[in-house]
């Protein structure tokens, strides 16, 4: 136990603590950003951020992994803060984590490897458009400053990373574009037009919220969406890491720490976070492999916050803005296009719809479901497919079915017998084929006692011995 | 001669070209050993990630990458063993190198032109400049 904990916190602590610090700086501009696309003061995604990353440093199932304030959960949570405000925000992102504590406890997190890799595709690529969308009226006909410092910005997170590794580009970016836009006194809108920020701790506090039925009625649906969409991600970035550094990893356990980091980070007045696919990816690139480098991302975003307060506030909307296009672009999988055209038509279907549903509602979660209901239906209508083929010899008419025979295929397998022979023998050879369910061997029943009307001898051979005891246990014709 | 060689393989034509090198050079020498390594990237992580069906269909699409590099150590009798390497190319390549004590690395040059070398960077180029040991590029 010991040696499991110094083993997860200390082995690799110079490598933790630089790669922390490389991430907290990361997580500055995002965690704002994040903020405003929910609604809310910057204030807000900062707490977040800092409370689940040291919360889940301890109680998460990936060392190494960083979760905070992030674009999916802001995205879903848009609705909520414009019509009720903060306070049910808070109230919504306690109950999220209740609900992510018992998905863990029950193990239902395991379910997630049944989302097929489509809508997981089609997840980030709707993640991305939306973050980029969320962008669009921060710059678009605002001024042509506006336009120059997006502009600028992108230049400088594209190119600068080939020459200065050591600190995030959009950090420097930061730093750089708001000193230029106070010395020079250039118009611009900043953070502080949007929200406040206050340099202090994040206190304990109840959300201020009526305890009735009705509070719960109008923060349930976004606190299931936040809870599925942020274990989605959580599990998704979980894969990555262990993919990365070659190691293995709790989901179960993540799951649950992700409930836990949200239920107390509700209390602690931040919105709902998850798992961050983008700061994961930097944290393991800079060396970070152990607990102690999500926790020294968290601890050390708290302490720049505290130092750095008041200037946050100006930086500039535009430099944010390029920020966040680059976000969009990291995360959209690029290689969807040659997917799109490339992968099964079921496949790509699946993407292309998961996309647009969450497009058209602005909703994670229900491109998600969409997704997975119609790959579902999909998969069963490919492997509903049965084939009977005829082969006729002087002594008897041998039917061959080839595939699952099951409550979707019964239909087709019934369709597939042409019944009017008479006096004839018929062999019906199941070896390629697998006897499923009670409406399979029903079907069976069927076909036989049709033949055997016309007066036909029927034969079943080649059944192999799960479906012959299925047969035996359910037919009415005693083959 | 050399006993403990190192062949960093991608899948490509190039990285062939590079195992017949090895196997030439491994054919020398009676208990010589080539240790065959591919470098999982980290900038393809969340690519491969997304659009592996699980990690078993993962480890089948790596070892299909480097089969032809295999069946060809095979058939030559050379022994040899596998490795998977998580990082950036070049770095993990030269890590591994110095760390485990390599006689010889050898390694097939992608043989990209300046534009793309400046963009991409050279892996060979990078291996040779750090690695402690003799390095073999194939073109």
């Amino acid at each position: 136990m010991i040696e499991k904990i110094k083993q997860e916190w200390f082995s690799n602590v110079r490598g933790d603590i630089l790669s922390g610090i490389v991430v907290a700086l990361a997580l500055i501009p995002e965690a704002i950003a994040f903020s405003i696309i929910a609604g809310v003061d910057p204030m807000v995604g900062l707490y977040a951020s800092f409370s689940i990353a040291v919360i889940i440093s301890f109680v998460g199932g990936r060392p190494a992994m960083i979760s905070a304030a992030t674009g999916a959960m802001a995205l879903l949570m848009g609705p909520l803060v414009r019509d009720y405000g903060l306070n049910y925000l808070l109230a919504a992102t306690i109950l999220t984590g209740v609900i992510q504590l018992l998905f863990g406890v029950f193990k239902i997190a395991k379910l997630m490897k049944f989302i097929p890799n489509a809508v997981m595709i089609g997840f980030v690529n709707s993640l991305a458009i939306l973050i980029f969308m969320a962008q669009v009226p921060h710059f678009l006909g605002i001024s042509n400053v506006t336009y120059l410092f997006v502009g600028i910005t992108l230049v400088i997170v594209y190119t600068l990373p080939r020459f200065i590794k050591a600190i995030p580009a959009p950090l420097i970016a930061i730093i750089l574009l708001t000193s230029i836009a106070i010395y020079a006194d250039i118009d611009l809108r900043t953070v502080g037009d949007l929200g406040t920020i206050t340099s202090s701790l994040p206190a304990f506090f109840i959300p201020d919220v009526p305890f009735t039925l009705e509070t719960l009625a109008i923060i349930f649906p976004y606190s299931i969406a936040l809870a599925v969409v942020g274990l989605l991600e959580s599990l998704l970035t979980s894969s990555i890491v262990d993919e990365m550094t070659g190691t293995e990893s709790n989901k179960n356990k993540e799951a649950r720490g992700q409930g836990i980091a949200n239920t107390i980070n509700g209390f602690f007045g931040g919105m709902a976070g998850c798992a961050m696919i983008g700061q994961s990816v930097i944290n393991v690139k800079s060396g970070g492999r152990g607990r102690l480098s999500t926790f020294v991302a968290g601890a050390f975003l708290m302490f720049l916050i505290i130092v750095l307060g008041g200037l946050v506030v100006q930086i500039p909307m535009p430099v944010l803005v390029g920020i966040m296009i680059m976000v969009a672009i990291g995360t959209f999988d690029w290689s969807s296009f040659r997917y799109v055209v490339k992968a099964p038509k079921g496949d790509a279907a699946v993407m292309l719809v998961t996309v647009a549903i969450v497009v058209s509602t602005n909703d994670l979660s229900k491109g998600v479901i969409a997704g997975v209901i119609l790959s579902a239906i999909l998969f069963i209508a490919k492997i509903s497919k049965i084939k009977v083929t005829k082969q006729q010899s002087n002594a008897a008419t041998t039917f061959i079915v080839n595939g699952q025979l099951f409550f979707a295929s019964v239909e087709d397998f019934i369709g597939s017998f042409d019944t009017v022979t008479e006096g004839q023998s018929i062999v019906i050879d199941f070896s390629e084929a697998r006897i499923w369910d009670d409406s399979a061997v029903g079907a069976i029943d069927k076909v036989v006692l049709k033949y055997r009307e016309h007066g036909n001898k029927v034969v079943l051979q080649g059944l192999d011995p799960s479906s012959q005891g299925l047969v035996d246990k359910l037919t009415m014709t005693h083959i | 001669m050399y006993k403990k060689i190192l062949l960093a393989v991608d899948g490509s034509k190039h990285s062939l070209r590079a195992t017949k090198e090895a196997i030439q050079i491994a054919s020398l020498v009676d208990d010589s050993r080539v240790e065959l390594v591919l470098v999982a990237e980290f900038s393809q992580a969340k690519n491969e990630i997304l659009h592996s069906q699980g990690k078993e269909a993962l480890v089948v699409s790596r070892r299909k990458k480097i089969l032809p590099a295999i069946e060809q150590l095979k058939s030559n009798n050379v022994s040899y063993e596998v490795n998977i390497l998580h990082g950036e190319p070049g770095p993990a390549i030269v890590d591994y190198a110095n760390k485990n004590q390599f006689e010889l690395v050898v390694i097939g040059s992608r043989g990209l032109n300046s534009f793309q070398e400046m963009v991409l960077g050279s892996v060979s180029h990078k291996v040779v400049k750090r690695v402690q040991c003799p390095v073999l590029i194939v073109k």
